[in-house]
């Protein structure tokens, strides 16, 4: 029996020997991938919405754990990089409380009918995550939705006194170290070794997606007058990128920036074509009689009067033709002809309803939103009300090409800056737009088929229009690993983006 | 001497054959496994029911009885060098069992009834794992029960056959695809479930002693297919909307339990024994696992496997040490029935080395007791499977493989 005793101790010894027989090189040995020149045992990411893991128009926890930076942090994982701590939401809903009433709705679901017709809706669950419940602690993902360049540098942004009144942001009041901290302060506390940096987008972003309401502020140095939905001005944006840089490198950290893209690169601008209504000859000839006046007697008058240009004019005419055609819009950059008119005895309803009228053309991108706003009734007891015919669309869903043109002019000079200055500090850079602009022309194919900016079904956008997918984060995760490779003389693991998810089918 | 010398050649060199992979399991005797599992010409005890029921009337005794039990410890490992996704199965140890007897009737006929695990896989990976939309665990059992009438036509020359009633079950749980997830984040996932399934087939085998000391013998068992066609899918974490529409449904699935030949030579002389078994699974007849859902909304599930045929080759020894004691040492080579781009993460297995050694000792006149071990060695490999669709497209999921095992069995023999 003591034989037997020994065969089974032999035996037990063996079979440990047997079952950790593992691979010659494995991807968890130390050396097997590594970061090159820098350190990323520390590291902290900085930016808006699109550091935090924002989709589909919420912060959830599922969009957080792809967050591009969780995704880096996963891969740096590899190569000595720590823990990586992120104000997590409460649930998967998203939307926020603050003092118990819902001050931002739950994420969007793609809801889908008994015919299949598939529509983006708001999730119909109550949200969990209350502002005041204020987290402790430091954490690695300072990504603050909303958040503007000035605003990473400004004092009580995390304050919860102040989310209220719009003086600070709900999600930095959920984590800020103290009530006056600066979110830059919070990321420089960190200490890391290795950041990420992507703000600006917000400086373009809010006077875009709300169809070109604000104000342009360039010449105007001083942010703390600017309105939320204005165009920061470029010399502020550089003055404040620098200094949040000089606070990030201090301490010689490396890291990697992106720029921002192009709004036609988004599908929240390029989903809905200039021509969205559908129309018979004879509802066209119906229409046209409607703005037979406005074509032939006002406008002309208004030219003889010096008060608009023949230019102005032509760009003002109406026709509608069978077909698809353009919606009539608002555009605020026109003159505005209503006082002229009451003036001169027209009702004032119609003086108002042409006083900036002129349709749509293929240089102006409607909003997303203005899908569901075409064709609509502006009164419901009025069948002839016609949102897009009758009356027209209003600003804030539209993007002229003058208010686009302001838009890019920004893009382009924040862009300038972030490349020079990522160039000064040599950190690694990731030339976003680029990439958006490839995903929008024509894509970039994955192992299960071709990523894409359409809306919906390309897979890159979630159902906000502007924020990416986890897919879409995952995309941007690996260019950034391939930035900092040739940057630092790196060798990291990839994601396969086919593993991250899209879109969200659920009904309420 | 020169007869000894030319079976020795024979015996190592012959063209040669045998049986593994898939979701076989070598394991039915605790004094053949000692030996590379070889055992179709030996004729030694109640195990031979596996090897060679023709054999058992050869034997000398009126009872035979063997019983046995393996513990199998595998690891499969997996990692892919560019997204550094590494893995490693938990399996708890799987426990095979074996029960063999004969009785002689007459000095030329034996019976007997026999019940062993000829089929089984318990694999079980972390769940949502990188392949998980391919498995997150199978567990998976076939046990035969098996009678057999041996007759001897003449003293060199038997023959024996019976039914064999094969029952099965299966318990095999994977996610929906690679991104599904409902409201909370959960990945969607399907489990399905069946057991007591049962398939008749039949066993033949036949032996032939051209000479004293040597024996040769073959035995042919049936195909079956194994087909449940009330098990249960079910569905979890599954989004809430019309474009997801699973719902818990029965299912029906066709698992074939392949035809397997079994031919081998075994020659004893002074103190030793020699032997050589070629075993040859005819696992070509597995092309697809093909899942059916009895509710018409729910995709069918086709998985195809496009198995080989494949052959086992084994070589063994006994040294009977003292009377009562017996040494035995084999090796076989195993090839794997999955071919290239069929690397299924259920059984992503290259061919294997396999080195045994074990030994008997006669406690009493009517009771022994042999232990064996048998260590499994499979080489690194690059593989994938490239037979998953979303989308209509096909989507490889692959890297590097390396599966170990090892088995420690013990029988015991009993005679009257």
């Amino acid at each position: 029996m003591k034989l037997l005793h020994k065969i089974f101790i032999a035996s037990a010894f063996l079979a440990l020997v047997a079952c950790e027989t593992d691979f010659d090189n494995k991807v968890t040995d130390e050396g097997f991938y590594n970061s090159g020149s820098a350190d990323v045992s520390a590291f902290v990411a900085v930016g808006n919405s699109l550091t935090a893991g924002y989709a589909d128009n919420a912060l959830y926890k599922t969009g957080q754990e792809n967050s591009f930076p969780n995704i880096l942090a996963s891969r740096f994982a590899f190569v000595g990089g720590g823990e990586f701590k992120q104000p997590m939401m409460a649930d998967n809903y998203g939307g926020l409380l603050l003092g118990g009433n819902k001050i931002a709705e739950p994420r969007m679901v793609l809801s889908f009918d008994a015919d299949g017709n598939a529509a983006p809706t708001v999730l119909d669950k109550t949200p969990t995550t209350e502002v005041s419940d204020h987290l402790s602690g430091t954490f690695n993902n300072l990504g603050v939705p909303g958040a503007k360049s000035f605003h990473l540098a400004a004092p009580g942004y995390g304050n919860v006194a102040g989310v209220a009144t719009g003086q600070a942001n709900p999600y930095f009041a959920r984590f800020a170290s103290s009530e006056n901290a600066t979110v830059i302060q919070d990321a420089v506390a960190v200490d890391a070794t290795f950041f990420s940096l992507w703000i600006g987008n917000n400086d373009i972003l809010s006077y875009a997606t709300s169809g070109g309401v604000g104000e342009d502020q360039t010449g105007n140095m001083d942010p703390t007058t600017y309105g939320g939905n204005d165009i920061t001005d470029p010399m502020v944006f550089a003055s404040v990128y620098s200094g949040l840089l000089e606070g990030l490198t201090a301490n010689g950290a490396k890291g990697v920036v992106a720029n921002i893209p192009d709004v036609t690169t988004i599908p929240y601008f390029t989903t809905v074509p200039y021509n969205a209504v559908p129309m018979d000859e004879a509802t066209a000839a119906m229409v046209n009689a409607n703005f037979e006046l406005y074509n032939d007697q006002v406008l002309p008058l208004m030219v003889g009067a010096g008060v608009i240009s023949p230019e102005e004019a032509a760009l003002r005419e109406i026709e509608f033709s069978a077909g698809q055609n353009a919606p009539i819009i608002v555009d605020k950059d026109l003159t505005n002809l209503t006082d002229i008119l009451i003036s001169q005895g027209i009702d004032p309803t119609t003086a108002h309803l042409v006083g900036q009228l002129r349709q749509a053309n293929a240089e102006d991108l409607l909003l997303l939103p203005s899908s569901s706003v075409i064709g609509t009734l502006a009164d419901p007891s009025n069948p002839m009300s016609i949102m897009g015919v009758a009356v027209p669309l209003p600003d804030e869903i539209v993007l002229t090409k003058k208010e686009q043109v302001l838009v890019h002019t920004a893009m382009v000079s924040y862009n300038a800056t972030i490349q020079a200055l990522a160039s000064q500090h040599e950190l690694a850079f990731v030339d976003a737009n680029a990439l958006l602009r490839q995903l929008a022309d024509g894509g970039l194919s994955y192992d299960a088929g071709m990523l894409t900016s359409d809306y919906v079904t390309g897979g890159a956008f979630s159902l906000d229009g502007v924020h990416p997918t986890a897919r879409g984060y995952a995309f941007i995760a690996n260019e950034m690993v391939k930035a900092i490779e040739s940057t630092y003389g790196a060798d990291l693991p990839k994601v396969n983006i086919g593993e991250f998810p899209t879109i969200m089918p659920h009904n309420n | 001497m020169t007869n000894r010398f030319f079976i020795l050649i024979l015996l190592l060199f012959s063209t040669l054959v045998a049986y593994a992979g898939g979701y076989r399991v070598s394991l039915q005797s605790g004094r053949a496994l000692a030996m590379g599992h070889a055992g179709v010409g030996v004729i030694d005890n109640a195990e031979g029911a596996f090897f060679n029921p023709s054999a058992l009337v050869h034997l000398k005794n009126r009872l035979e009885i063997a019983a046995g039990v393996s513990v199998v410890y595998s690891t499969i490992r997996f990692q892919d060098e560019v997204t550094g996704q590494s893995e490693k199965t938990h399996n708890s140890p799987s426990t095979p069992l074996y029960l063999y007897s004969n009785y002689h009737l007459s000095d030329k006929f034996s019976v007997g009834l026999s019940v062993f695990t000829p089929y089984g896989s318990a694999v079980e990976y972390t769940t949502d794992w990188p392949g998980s939309h391919l498995v997150n665990r199978i567990e998976l059992s076939a046990f035969y029960i098996q009678p057999h009438v041996a007759y001897k036509i003449t003293e060199k020359f038997s023959v024996a056959a019976g039914p064999i009633i094969a029952i099965g079950s299966v318990d095999f749980n994977r996610n929906l695809n690679r991104t599904m997830i409902d409201i909370d984040g959960n990945r969607s996932n399907v489990t399905v479930k069946a057991s007591g399934v049962t398939e008749i087939g039949w066993h033949a085998s036949a032996t032939y002693l051209p000479m004293e000391g040597l024996t040769v013998g073959a035995t042919y068992r049936s195909e079956m297919i194994m087909s449940p066609d009330d098990g249960d899918a079910t569905f979890s974490n599954v989004p809430n909307s019309p474009m997801t529409p699973f719902k818990d449904s029965k299912f029906s699935a066709e698992l074939p339990l392949p035809a397997e030949l079994l031919i081998g030579v075994a020659y004893e002389f002074d103190k030793w024994t020699l032997a050589f078994d070629y075993n040859l699974a005819f696992w070509d007849v597995y092309k697809s696992l093909d899942i059916e859902f009895a509710d018409p909304n729910i995709p069918n599930s086709s998985n195809p496997r496009n198995y080989k045929n494949s052959s086992s080759y084994r070589f063994g020894a006994q040294y009977q040490l003292k009377d009562n004691i017996a040494l035995r040492a084999g090796y076989y080579y195993d090839e794997t029935p999955v071919q290239s781009t069929y690397f299924a993460p259920e059984t992503p297995r290259a061919d294997s080395h396999n080195f045994t050694f074990g030994g008997g000792i006669d406690i009493t006149d009517n009771f022994r007791v042999d232990v064996a071990f048998l260590y499994i060695y499979f080489k690194e490999i690059d593989e994938s499977y490239d037979h998953y669709e979303e989308n209509g497209i096909k989507v490889p999921f692959g890297g590097t493989w390396k599966t170990s095992g090892f088995v420690p069995s013990i029988g015991l023999t009993y005679r009257m």
